[in-house]
Formats: structure tokens, C-alpha cells, sequence
């Protein structure tokens, strides 16, 4: 149930970043501790060229083999990420070049790969869980909410719970059922639980790797219909902290708020309203939980109009945290209500109707216009 | 890391005909032997032309998803003779509870094989009605969410006395599929524990085709997988998955005791998936190309006409067939390229059973946006 007919050309082209080619850690973490390495990022060293361009699914790469380069307590685990590098070959060469003690797969149990990632963690490791698809992370909900989540606050801080788990998610790809998902809010309604998407291959590069280096669970959501999208990514200058928002375009009218594949379809819109005389505003949140409203705040502040785009169904969402925190807080600066663009309140359908289920750029003009008739 | 290919020829192993086509049935195949016993020429024929078929429609499904025609398609070429034997194993009564690689199993309920096709479409996330189609119930993809599905199925089948009535025409079973990754999951135990549990009329079918994706069975089991039902109470037989008669007589005997009331059981159908995982796989980058070979010698379907011909079954009947298959194949992409998009309102029926203002709203809100279109042009 894989979509990966480019994968393979992507294949081809998996040089890593300069700088990043450090000899794999061969021995084996030191059993019995508990202290999880905060250090800085290996930062990736200076050997020019640091300014690369690489497709999304290259940089997680990328990210993830400086995250193992820098620290032997980082493990990957998950289905089909070892000899095949993961259905999107996100993990391609990596077990080769760490070995599989290292980077390794796992029985086909979701709820026994965040289970024993758990209890790894509590051994001194720093498990990375890959769930194959967005639809499969559910078999791992009970240990990912009942324990993980609370692990620290039941220990009153005595353990800490420095987990990734990565989730391919979001739609457009033709997928079949359980293949197109965008499951964040169940995640971030869970308190003790860190939730990111990043939309560019720099934040991937880098938002991995904080990620990993985060003493709290994470779970990390990757724009999956992005894993073949070009950019260019900077291995030397840090992007910004993983738990911030970023200003992706500047406007003066309407503010577009989203995070993951959304962002742009919402530069997109952008760009349509741009035609029409709109200057829009577009807001990469890149955080999901804790959400870094300061810079939402600041935008609305100046256009006085916010539209919020998410993949998922509206009903209970991010979409719906956003807006009510907005109308707290800056409710005297709008101009207009805000307002959602949201999937359906439906089952994710059938492919040959996602079109019409995602938000698509018309879809947020048409929420623009209503927001400027205000 | 390689697979641990496991000989059908070792010792436990039900196996019927051996992979050149000769009737040896080993040891363990003593108790199966009348079940093969009350089939006729006709049944024979039957099994023969069922796996041509299938491997013909699976070629041609390939076919069409190449041509952008499905999302998706999943190959069964190898696993042929477990489907067929297991699938004619079952009466009209039972209920079948598929994984989503099942599609002879399907065909021989009588699904029509373009309802899979417009699954793989993207067309619908179902397909068909269960009731409609000799009780073949949906594909389930959330890997053995369907395991515990059919131990409820069977509980209700005892609840509401279908079975184990002592009356063999009437008393039904279940029969569910799963694979050998599958069996890893929670659902997958949990099931079996319920089954024990209860006494369940049910048949577990574990086709172990010795491969989860890239990984192979030996990263899900330590144990040959027949023996993962006996720590629940359920009793495990292993059969020559790639024996169609073999596999058929396994499930008969299994089917026939579940019906009776006496509980649950597990087959563990050894056989290999000679395909791709499903079209977006590429198997070259986890597996040798000796051990596809090794298994290619024990087609299943090689082996059933090489023993078909010791019986003296004529070139025509195997031509005809050809033939058959290929029409079939033929009419399913006719078919196939005729499917019009579904509508967009589509995707807000059937969410609740009862009105749910939410959706309404959402519902009449898209028609109107879609209508503002309209007006537009
Ligand atoms: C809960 C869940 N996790 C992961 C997947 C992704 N996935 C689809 S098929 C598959 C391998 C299944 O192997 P097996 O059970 O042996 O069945 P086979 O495909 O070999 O018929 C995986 C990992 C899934 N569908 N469901
Ligand atoms: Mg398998």
C-alpha cells in the first residue's frame, strides 16, 4: 500500500549533505542510564557547499543521519525501514551505514514498536518510531496516550520520554483507504505529547533533528504528498527553534494560517489573491502542540482578517483552537470573524473524491472573500 | 537478513501432491484423506480453472494500474492454490472474513471481481454487500483488525444458534484471513484468546507467503507460525499452501469440526508471494532472486496440472481455460475503463445512520460552492 514509483528515482540521488558523512557508531550504547543527551545538534560541520537542494524526503534523511552521527543512543525503528529504507525510503541507507543495531525493523505491531520504544527510552536510548502511514498509527494510540504521554508526569520528572514518533500524513496522492489520514488533533489534545509538521525540506532537515533531541515525546508529522518537493535546505544555519511559527509569506490584508501540505496550498491562494489585489499574509505554524500564537497574534493584529487552512475535518480540530484563541486574545483587532477551511466532517473518501474533501486553494479564496466582505 | 524458507516437504506439513504433480500424500495427511476422497473430476477441473483465472485477472489488473487505470493493485501470483483450496473448503452458509489479498476467495463466492477493481479504483471504500456475495465480508487494510471481527462474527453465530446444532446443511462457520505479518498484531492474539475463549465455530487461515513487505517471517515468528494457536487453546495445522487440494482438504476437515461445535482452530498455509507486495513494491530490494526462483518451482498451479495430467486430463479442457482467462480478463478491464467518477455527495452518506446536522450542513454547503462555479461560467 505504498505510493513509491519516484521514490525510486529519489534513490538515485542520495548523496548525503556535505559535511555529513561521519563513520557510523559501531559500538553499543552503554546499557542502564537514564541520561538523555541534551547536548547541541551535532551541528552539521562546515564544509561548503552548505546550501543544498534536496527533495523533503532526502532531507529528513539527511536529518535523521546527523541525529545518529551525533548521538549512539538515537535508534530508528519501525516496518520495512531497514534493507528497504521504508515504503517512501525516508530511512534509505541508513541501516547500511549504522547497522542494524541501530536502525532496525520491527514485528508488525505498531502498539509493540512505541511499547518497547518506551521502555528503551527508559534505558537510556532515544527511539525514532516510524509508522508506516497515518491510517496504522492507531494499533499504537492506547501506549501512545496512556503511557507515553504521562510516563514523566507519573515518575514526578524521575524519567523522561525523548521519543520521535514520525507519521507520514495528509492526502492528494491517490492512495487507498487509510493511506491519506491527518490525525494531529487526537495528538494534540493529549497533554505531554510535542506535535510538529514542517512543510519545507530545510525544516525538515532541521526539525528532525531537534525532534530527536527534544527530552519530551514528539510526534512528527510528515506532508507525505511533499516528500518529493525540492527546496533548498541549509546545513549550517540552525532553522528556527522546533516550537516556532514562521512568517512563510508577508501581507497586509488577510492572514492564512496552516501547517504541513497546507502551507501551500495557502501560498497558492497567495499567490491568486496577489492577481486580485489581496495581499495576503501565510503562516507556516510548523508547531502544532505547544502552537506559537505570538506570531498569529502579531500578523492579525495588522490585517485584522484570519483564515485558518488545515487537511483535517474542522469539528474539534487545530482549525478550532486557532480560532478561538484569536478571538480571546485579539478579538479587538478583528475585523471579521475567523474562519476555517476545513476537510469534511466525513470519513476521508474514496481518492477519486479527495479533491473535493481537501481544502484547495479556491476554497481558501472563497473563505478570503467572505473574511473581506466583512 | 534473508527469509527462512520453510520446506513443505518437512515433516508436519500436510502436503497431497508433491511439487512435480505426484499423489504422495505424506504422514500428516492421514485424517485429511476422505475429504479429498468425495471429489469428482468435475471439482478438479473446478480448482484448476479457478487458479488460471485468478492468475490471468491478476496479470491483467497489474496491467491496468500500470496504465494509471488503479491506485493500486495486489498481486496474489503464488498463492493461488491456498486461496482456491480454502474458498471451496467453506459452504454457502459460512461467513468469510478476507484480509485484502483474497481476490480468488472472493471470486469463488461469487463477488464479481470489478467490485475489488473499484476499490483499487479509488472509487469506493468498500465495494460490495457482504449478504450479496456469498458472505465475503470487506477488505479490511488496517493489517488483523478483521481477526477479531470474525471471532464476534462466530460468537453470534453460537448466540443465535447457526451453529453447533448437529445439523451439517444448516450449521455455519467462519473462515477468516491473515498473514503472516499480520499475525504480530495485538488484534491477531486477542482473537485467538476470544476465540479459545468461547468456543468459537471458526477457522483461522494464516497464509504465511514468508513476507510482510520487506520483512521477512522470521523477524514475526521464532516458531512455525501453526504453532502460535496452541499457547491460546486453538489447535494449529500446518498444510502445503501451495497443495490446492491439500489446502482444501485441511480447511474441510477444520471448517467441518467448527460447524459441529467443537471451537476454533488455526491453518497455517505455507506458500510465497512471487509478485510485488502490491505495484508500488519493488521485491528486488529485499529478497534474492534465488529464493523467488526456489519457490517458482513449486507453482502451485505447475504442480496441479502435472498432476491433473497423470489423471488424463486432455489439452483441450487446459486450452479452453486459457481461453476462459483471458476473456474474463478481458471483459474485467472493459469494464474497468467504463467506471465513471463517483459524485461528490457520495462522500456524506452512509456517515451516520441516523441525520447528523453537521454533515447535512457540510453537505449543502459543498453544492452550493459547487454550484457558484457554475454560475460562473
Ligand atoms: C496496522 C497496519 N500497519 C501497517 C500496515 C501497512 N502494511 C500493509 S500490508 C503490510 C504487510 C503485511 O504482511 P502480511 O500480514 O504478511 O500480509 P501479506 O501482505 O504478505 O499478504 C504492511 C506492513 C497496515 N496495513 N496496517
Ligand atoms: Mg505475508
Amino acid at each position: 500500500m505504498i505510493q513509491t514509483d519516484e521514490t525510486r528515482g529519489l534513490a538515485v540521488e542520495s548523496q548525503p549533505p556535505a559535511g555529513q558523512q561521519q563513520p557510523a557508531a559501531e559500538q553499543e550504547p552503554p546499557a542502564g542510564q537514564q541520561q538523555p543527551s541534551a547536548e547541541p545538534a551535532a551541528p552539521a560541520q562546515s564544509d561548503p557547499p552548505t546550501r543544498l537542494t534536496m527533495p523533503f524526503g532526502k532531507a529528513l534523511n539527511a536529518g535523521m543521519r546527523a541525529a545518529l552521527a551525533a548521538d549512539d543512543h538515537v535508534l530508528l525503528m519501525g516496518e520495512d525501514i531497514g534493507p528497504l529504507g521504508g515504503v517512501y525510503r525516508i530511512t534509505e541507507g541508513l541501516q547500511a551505514e549504522f547497522g542494524d543495531k541501530r536502525v532496525f525493523d520491527t514485528p508488525l505491531a505498531e502498539s509493540g514498536i512505541v511499547g518497547t520504544a518506551i521502555g528503551l527510552a527508559m534505558r537510556g536510548f532515544r527511539p525514532v518510531c516510524e509508522i508506516q502511514f497515518d491510517g496504522f498509527v492507531f494499533p499504537a494510540f492506547d501506549q501512545i496516550t496512556t503511557q507515553l504521554a504521562r510516563m514523566r508526569n507519573r515518575h514526578e520528572g524521575g524519567v523522561t520520554m525523548p521519543i520521535v514518533i514520525r507519521i507520514p500524513f495528509g492526502g492528494s496522492i491517490g492512495s487507498i483507504e487509510h493511506h491519506s489520514e491527518s490525525p494531529e488533533a487526537y495528538f494534540a489534545h493529549t497533554p505531554g505529547l510535542r506535535v510538529v509538521a514542517p512543510a519545507t525540506p530545510n525544516d525538515a532537515y532541521w526539525m528532525i533533528q531537534d525532534a530527536i533531541r527534544s527530552n519530551d515525546p514528539v510526534i512528527f508529522f510528515e506532508p507525505k504528498s511533499r516528500y518529493f518537493t525540492k527546496g533548498e535546505v541549509d546545513t549550517t544555519v540552525p532553522a528556527a527553534p522546533l516550537h516556532t511559527s514562521r512568517i512563510a509569506r508577508e501581507g497586509t490584508d488577510v492572514t492564512l494560517v496552516g501547517y504541513g501540505a497546507m502551507v501551500d496550498t495557502l501560498l497558492r491562494a497567495a499567490d491568486l489573491a496577489a492577481a486580485e489585489g489581496t495581499s495576503a499574509e501565510v503562516i507556516d505554524l510548523r508547531s502544532i502542540s505547544p502552537l506559537d500564537f505570538g506570531p498569529v497574534l502579531e500578523s492579525v493584529r495588522k490585517t485584522g482578517r484570519l483564515v485558518v487552512g488545515q487537511e483535517a475535518p474542522g469539528f474539534v480540530s487545530v482549525a478550532s483552537e486557532i480560532a478561538a484563541t484569536v478571538a480571546e486574545r485579539a478579538f479587538y483587532s478583528l475585523e471579521a470573524p475567523v474562519l476555517r477551511v476545513t476537510a469534511f466532517d466525513t470519513p476521508y473518501p474514496p481518492s477519486k473524491l479527495e479533491h473535493g474533501f481537501i481544502p484547495d486553494a479556491d476554497r481558501i479564496l472563497e473563505a478570503v472573500d467572505r473574511s473581506l466582505a466583512y | 537478513m534473508s527469509a527462512t524458507i520453510d520446506s513443505p516437504g518437512s515433516t508436519p506439513t500436510v502436503q497431497l501432491v508433491t511439487p512435480d504433480g505426484r499423489w504422495q500424500p505424506s504422514d500428516s495427511a492421514e485424517e485429511y484423506l476422505p475429504y479429498v476422497e468425495s471429489l469428482g473430476e468435475h471439482d478438479l477441473k473446478r480448482f484448476y480453472r479457478d487458479m488460471v483465472v485468478m492468475r490471468q485477472f491478476d496479470t491483467e489488473a497489474a496491467n491496468l494500474q500500470r496504465q494509471g487505470q488503479l491506485a493500486l493493485w495486489v498481486p496474489s501470483h503464488g498463492q493461488e492454490a491456498a486461496q482456491v483450496g480454502s474458498a471451496y473448503a467453506a459452504r454457502p452458509q459460512d461467513h468469510i472474513f478476507p484480509s485484502y489479498r483474497e481476490h480468488a476467495v472472493g471470486m469463488i463466492r461469487g463477488l464479481d471481481m470489478v467490485d475489488i477493481l473499484r476499490m483499487l479504483r479509488g472509487v469506493t471504500l468498500g465495494g460490495w454487500v457482504p449478504e450479496e456475495n456469498g458472505n465475503f465480508h470487506l477488505y479490511t487494510l488496517v493489517l488483523a483488525s478483521q481477526t477479531l471481527h470474525a471471532t464476534g462474527y462466530a460468537m453470534g453465530m453460537q448466540l443465535d444458534g447457526s451453529s453447533g446444532t448437529g445439523n451439517p446443511e444448516t450449521d455455519a462457520a467462519v473462515l477468516v484471513y491473515f498473514g503472516d505479518g499480520a499475525s504480530s498484531q495485538g488484534d491477531t492474539s486477542e482473537s485467538l484468546v476470544f476465540a479459545a475463549s468461547y468456543q468459537t465455530p471458526q477457522v483461522f487461515f494464516l497464509q504465511n507467503n514468508h513476507w510482510a513487505i520487506s520483512v521477512p517471517v522470521a523477524r514475526q515468528s521464532r516458531t512455525p507460525l501453526y504453532l502460535r494457536g496452541s499457547g491460546f487453546g486453538v489447535p494449529g495445522t500446518r498444510v502445503d499452501g501451495n497443495d490446492v487440494l491439500a489446502s482444501y482438504a485441511v480447511t474441510a476437515k477444520w471448517l467441518d469440526d467448527a460447524r459441529a461445535g467443537h471451537g476454533p482452530a488455526l491453518i497455517e498455509a505455507l506458500t510465497y508471494r512471487v509478485g510485488a507486495h502490491t505495484t508500488a513494491d519493488d521485491p528486488t530490494k529485499y529478497r534474492t532472486d534465488d529464493e523467488l526462483a526456489s519457490w517458482v518451482q513449486r507453482d502451485p498451479i505447475v504442480r496441479f496440472v502435472a498432476h491433473l495430467r497423470t489423471l488424463g486430463v486432455e489439452q483441450e479442457f487446459l486450452d479452453a481455460v486459457d481461453q476462459e482467462a483471458a476473456d474474463i480478463a478481458d471483459d474485467a478491464r472493459r469494464r474497468v475503463l467504463q467506471l465513471g467518477p463517483p459524485s461528490v455527495g457520495r462522500m456524506f452518506e452512509n456517515v451516520y445512520a441516523e441525520p447528523h446536522p453537521l454533515v447535512e450542513e457540510q453537505q449543502e454547503w459543498l453544492a452550493r460552492y459547487e454550484e457558484s462555479f457554475g454560475e460562473q461560467a
